[in-house]
């Protein structure tokens, strides 16, 4: 026991040592999530878009406040000629554009069919499909509203059959992005510092040439890499703690699951990166290869197929199967179950049971490595 | 020319660390893969759980009109109202639809049906498109029992306005076309800031670079050298983004080659300035690399427009999105590739690409100096 605590405090006194270590360790998981919890937002805001109005009637143009009403879009120009598009599509800087043939208003007052065009840069496909949405919705409001009229001014006190939508949001009721990215940030430090930190604190020994040394002291191999993952759980926790904090005070983001569970199960994850760190370790001569196989090999791969900010139900069904073994799939699952929906382990479960037997299988395999490494 | 010997030397030592120079290159290709296939912002296949209190035809009729796209799938069928809470807290729909009893009386004695949509909400961009593709299927339904009404009654009426939607430059809205030009930027500025970083870093860290110091070079000279074996490998790397984008993924470039190379290599100019930048702060690799990534892993995802809209954010955060030299690349990226622009239109970005690579070279060169002549 008295090995491992003075190999924590050598490793601490190490860290400490190195003055930018400490505001990457504690500030920078701050700034990550303030960026995140701001930056995160696929809202679709201010959209540029172009009218081509060749009608110019008052109905033409109630369409166009229509549009621009709502916040969704931001009207950047006004042209006369449907080819005069072209250059606003070209530099970006308008997403939609709305064309009204002439002709608009006097079909629209006849009750005849008039169309209108929409046209969308598909260059940034989600904001075009979102936008298209928004789009086609106002329009076919509009469109209703002159059904109806028509309707009531032709047949008086008409009855007209009609299906409203009540719709209501559940969990996220604002549709906060920050709701649904902070949380998983803290999953991503907790990945970033178990996973990368440990995989590059050992192997800086091997570099330096200090494992050698290391391993004349009487202290035992699993002592010596407990030591060496220890400090670095610890400030995966207090890192977990501050981030945490942020979230709720700062976004006001929801707790309403049992904290204490949170932490019960980020410590099954841990297992799982912990492994995958030391893992990376074994396989890296030099603290760049480690540091890039543990960047570009465990953390992007878990980021984009966890369902960070994609949605795994929209990946190919291949693409689908491989997130099963991915575990900080699972553990954002958890997270931003516990936390947004309030649920316990009678709902998480079976994601709490497959971090144990991902977390066992790769602690195993990547200790049982890392012994003969050094042996 | 005094600039060769120092190339020399790194490139040996890259070529001596075969797994490094592995990474550099195939990495792109296995980034692109991953980024391709699995991000997708494409919304479908949201499933949709119903309740269906009224059991009517009408009722099941809209239900099925609803569900049956690519869009909106019927996954589950609801008893009753208690179980909507456990099918949305266990995620086995996104969505449910509640039509209440007596729909389809309240809508053939003409008047307004109302029918509930509940959405999670707990992935924001997801719940609002799928209640969008709600709303549209629900006001569609509507229009349709409307003119059947009015049909029935003798009247015959038409639709006001007719939605003619077109897409332009990426007419199937396929999310890979809008991300490839995205990866191409965030691989190239991780590998070029986090080797050149690296690499002088672990001078200084090993005691090497006292030994550069008595060399008769120049600061620069010695940086400068450091830094171009990797742009070099980082060219190769582009190009076999580019050539895996048309070979997978089916994303041609429209534009001219030439100017998409000279923007390629502005832009890896700009990564080696900024990975110069940390190298004259950071005094350990774990320092380097990791002021590397937040510098430019981050804030690329992030504020640069690869995968979040840039004008939704707040202005400070697209203030800080303007100083990177990757929002700047992704413009001219994606206008090259997917647009055919010329050089006229982009020039105010080439121009910001420019500035930012002069800023950061010089900034650091005249650290570094300090730092060697001390």
């Amino acid at each position: 026991m008295n090995a491992i605590r003075e190999m924590i405090i050598k490793e601490f006194l190490q860290l400490s040592r190195d003055k930018r270590m400490r505001p990457i360790i504690l500030v920078a998981p701050v700034v990550m999530t303030v960026l995140l919890g701001y930056a995160a937002t696929v809202d679709v805001k201010h959209v540029g878009l172009v009218v081509c109005d060749l009608d110019n009637s008052p109905e033409s143009r109630e369409l166009v406040e229509r549009f621009t009403n709502t916040g969704t879009f931001e009207v950047v120009g006004d042209v006369a000629r449907p080819s005069d598009i072209d250059a606003y599509f070209d530099d970006a800087r308008a997403v939609l554009a709305v064309i009204m043939p002439r002709g608009f208003g006097r079909d629209l007052k006849k009750g005849t069919t008039t169309s209108l065009q929409l046209l969308a840069d598909g260059a940034d496909a989600n904001t075009a499909n979102i936008s298209l949405n928004y789009a086609r919705q106002i329009t076919i409001g509009f469109s209703q509203n002159l059904l109806v009229e028509q309707l009531l001014r032709r047949g008086g006190t008409m009855r007209i059959p009609q299906v409203a939508a009540e719709t209501r949001v559940w969990y996220n009721p604002d549709l906060r992005s920050a709701n649904y990215m902070v949380p998983a940030v803290v999953a991503m430090i907790l990945m970033l510092l178990t996973a990368t930190f440990t995989s590059v604190a050992i192997v800086k020994e091997r570099e330096m040439g200090t494992m050698e040394q290391l391993l004349v002291t009487p202290m035992t191999r699993s002592q010596l890499m407990l030591g060496k993952l220890v400090p670095y759980v610890l400030i995966a926790f207090v890192d977990v703690i501050l981030v945490l904090t942020v979230a709720v005070l700062w976004f006001s983001i929801p707790l309403k699951g049992s904290i204490l569970l949170l932490f019960a199960l980020a410590g099954l994850f841990v297992l799982t990166t912990l492994g995958l760190g030391l893992f990376v370790s074994t396989v890296s001569q030099t603290q760049q290869q480690a540091m890039m196989t543990a960047q570009f090999f465990v953390f992007f791969p878990m980021l984009f197929l966890s369902g960070f900010t994609f949605p795994i139900e929209n990946m190919p069904v291949p693409v689908q199967v491989i997130t099963y073994i991915v575990p900080l799939r699972y553990f954002l699952e958890i997270i931003r179950g516990v936390v947004l929906k309030g649920v316990g382990i009678e709902t998480l479960w079976p994601q709490a049971l497959a971090l144990l037997a991902i977390g066992l299988t790769v602690l195993t395999l990547a200790v049982s490595r890392f012994q003969k490494r050094l042996g | 020319m005094t600039i060769l010997p120092i190339v020399r030397k790194e490139f040996r030592q890259i070529r001596r660390d075969k797994r490094a120079l592995g990474i550099l290159i195939f990495l792109p290709g296995f980034l692109l893969i991953l980024v391709g296939y699995a991000l997708n912002f494409d919304v479908k296949h949201v499933g949709v759980a119903v309740l269906d209190e009224d059991r009517t035809p009408e009722s099941r009729r809209l239900a099925e009109g609803l569900t049956n796209s690519e869009y909106l799938e019927y996954t589950w069928s609801i008893r009753d109202r208690s179980e909507v809470d456990a099918v949305l807290d266990g995620a086995q729909a996104r969505v449910v639809l509640i039509i209440p009893r007596g729909f389809s009386h309240t809508l053939l004695s003409g008047s307004t049906a109302t029918v509930q949509v509940l959405v999670d909400g707990s992935n924001p961009n997801s719940a609002s498109i799928s209640a969008a593709y709600m709303l549209i299927g629900i006001r569609d339904y509507s229009s349709r029992i409307l003119t059947e009404w009015m049909d029935r009654r003798g009247m015959e009426i038409a639709l006001p306005v007719d939605i003619r939607p077109r897409l332009w430059f990426n007419p199937e809205l396929k999310t890979a076309k809008f991300l490839v030009p995205g990866v191409f930027g965030l691989i190239l500025l991780l590998s070029t800031v986090i080797s050149t970083s690296l690499s002088v870093v672990r001078e200084k860290e090993l005691g090497t670079m006292e030994q550069l110091k008595t060399s008769p070079l120049h600061a620069y000279e010695i940086i400068i050298g450091k830094a171009l074996p990797y742009v070099g490998i980082a060219l190769v790397a582009a190009t076999i983004i580019l050539l895996m984008g048309w070979g997978l993924f089916d994303v041609t470039v429209r534009g001219s080659l030439l100017l998409l190379y000279g923007a390629i290599l502005l832009f890896l100019l700009a990564g080696l300035g900024q990975g110069l930048l940390i190298s004259a702060v950071a005094q350990t690799q774990q320092v380097a690399f990791f002021l590397s990534v937040f510098s430019s892993l981050l804030p690329t995802f992030l504020l640069s427009g690869f995968v979040f809209p840039l004008k939704s954010m707040p202005w400070l955060l697209q203030g800080i999105g303007a100083i990177l030299p990757t929002k700047y690349f992704l413009i001219i990226v994606r206008s090259i590739i997917l647009k055919d622009v010329g050089f006229w239109p982009l020039w105010p970005e080439f121009l910001a690409l420019g500035l930012f690579t002069l800023a950061t070279v010089t900034i650091s060169s005249i650290r570094l100096h300090r730092d060697l002549s001390s």
